[in-house]
């Protein structure tokens, strides 16, 4: 019965401090992986637009990484913020279900606790955190095990912005000698990695046609319906392949 | 751009929806379409910024050329992406082949 070792905390000796350490610890291949996002979204952010506060801002404050880069895209081409605010929304609505995930575990922690422990959820803490909280979910110190994951991805996030930032700084205009490909081809490495079935391929090939064809749109709400357009084509294509396993 | 309300506007959007399941969690049952539908999100916003950007490098008319240094970086970053999985190499090489290819062709 190996299973047995599963939801045994050997945890005689965990102290909160020794709980955060592991948070951190647990992180750390994640973010690593974090760095190169954090550094080219400091880069790009003077040449699409944003000022170095309002860049450092936004990783202090939205502290979001996919919804900042798409942010960034979308300053670049004049988009009116109302319509960034709505995509981020819609971008980062995945991180409702990481919430709903976490909360039976957070309920019973104070609001001193749940605000920012809210406040630092992420994709990569969700991931490291999740997998602590099920295989020890009675565990006393695992709030500061994800706080540890927490503190450690968002330092992380701010340093790497600022250096990003400082090196951006270095060159001035940066889109006149073509910086601005950089934007689409680090959504391209990001992109790529979806395509694992048929769904995710409707989805991108319908969102890239439909971008095109509602280019001339104003405000960049061609964005918005191509967005929409390649969900429901990958919804659809679900559907299909569920119904022909059925028949 | 008010890049003020911007960040104001993601940061409060964005805590709303970390912090409402903290809250509502157990009272309410998330549709399994609309878990689904998340999915989709963030690849199609992602294609729907990047086709654009790079058929149509003037803003205005489709390039399929192959003088189009932003669509031969596009392709290569593509193959190198898919074939290597690593983002850092997908953007360093895409990034090599499109200025090349700009200073070839221009």
């Amino acid at each position: 019965m190996t299973q047995a070792n599963v939801d045994t905390p050997s945890l005689i000796n965990a102290s909160p401090f020794s709980e955060f350490l592991a948070g951190a610890r647990d992180s750390f291949p994640l973010i690593v992986g974090a760095i190169p996002f954090g550094i080219i979204f400091g880069t790009l952010a003077m040449s699409s637009g944003l000022s170095f506060a309002g860049a450092m801002a936004m990783s202090a404050f939205v502290f979001a990484g996919s919804a900042q880069f798409i942010a960034l895209g979308l300053v670049a081409v004049g988009t009116a913020w109302p319509i960034i605010v709505l995509t981020t929304f819609v971008v980062n609505l995945r991180h409702a279900l990481y919430s709903a995930t976490l909360a039976p575990y957070v309920r019973h922690l104070p609001q001193r606790w749940q605000v920012p422990l809210a406040f630092w959820l992420t994709d990569e803490t969700f991931l490291v955190v999740i997998k602590r909280y099920t295989q020890q979910p009675t565990a006393p110190y695992n709030h500061w095990y994800y706080l540890g994951s927490a503190l450690f991805m968002y330092t992380n996030w701010q340093v790497c912005t600022f250096i990003g930032l400082t090196v951006g700084q270095m060159l001035p205009n940066a889109a006149a000698w073509g910086l601005d490909f950089a934007m689409p081809v680090t959504f391209i490495g990001m992109v790529i990695p979806y395509l694992k079935n048929r769904p995710m391929v409707a989805t991108v090939i319908v969102a890239g046609v439909v971008a095109l064809l509602a280019h001339a749109i104003p405000h960049q709400l061609g964005l918005m319906v191509a967005a929409l357009a390649g969900i429901a084509a990958g919804l659809l294509v679900q559907q299909w392949g569920k119904q022909e396993i059925l028949v | 751009m008010n890049e003020l309300y911007l960040i104001a506007g993601m940061a409060v959007v964005t805590f709303v929806i970390r912090y409402s399941m903290f809250v509502v969690a157990g009272r309410f049952e998330f549709p399994a379409r609309l878990n689904e539908a998340l999915g989709y999100v963030p690849p199609a916003v992602l294609t729907a910024i990047i086709v654009p950007a790079v058929l149509m490098p003037n803003g205005e008319s489709i390039d399929l050329s192959w003088t189009n240094a932003y669509l031969v970086g596009a392709v290569v970053a593509a193959v190198i992406s898919w074939t290597s999985k690593n983002l850092l190499l997908t953007i360093v090489v895409g990034m090599a082949v499109f200025f090349g290819w700009q200073w070839l062709v221009g």
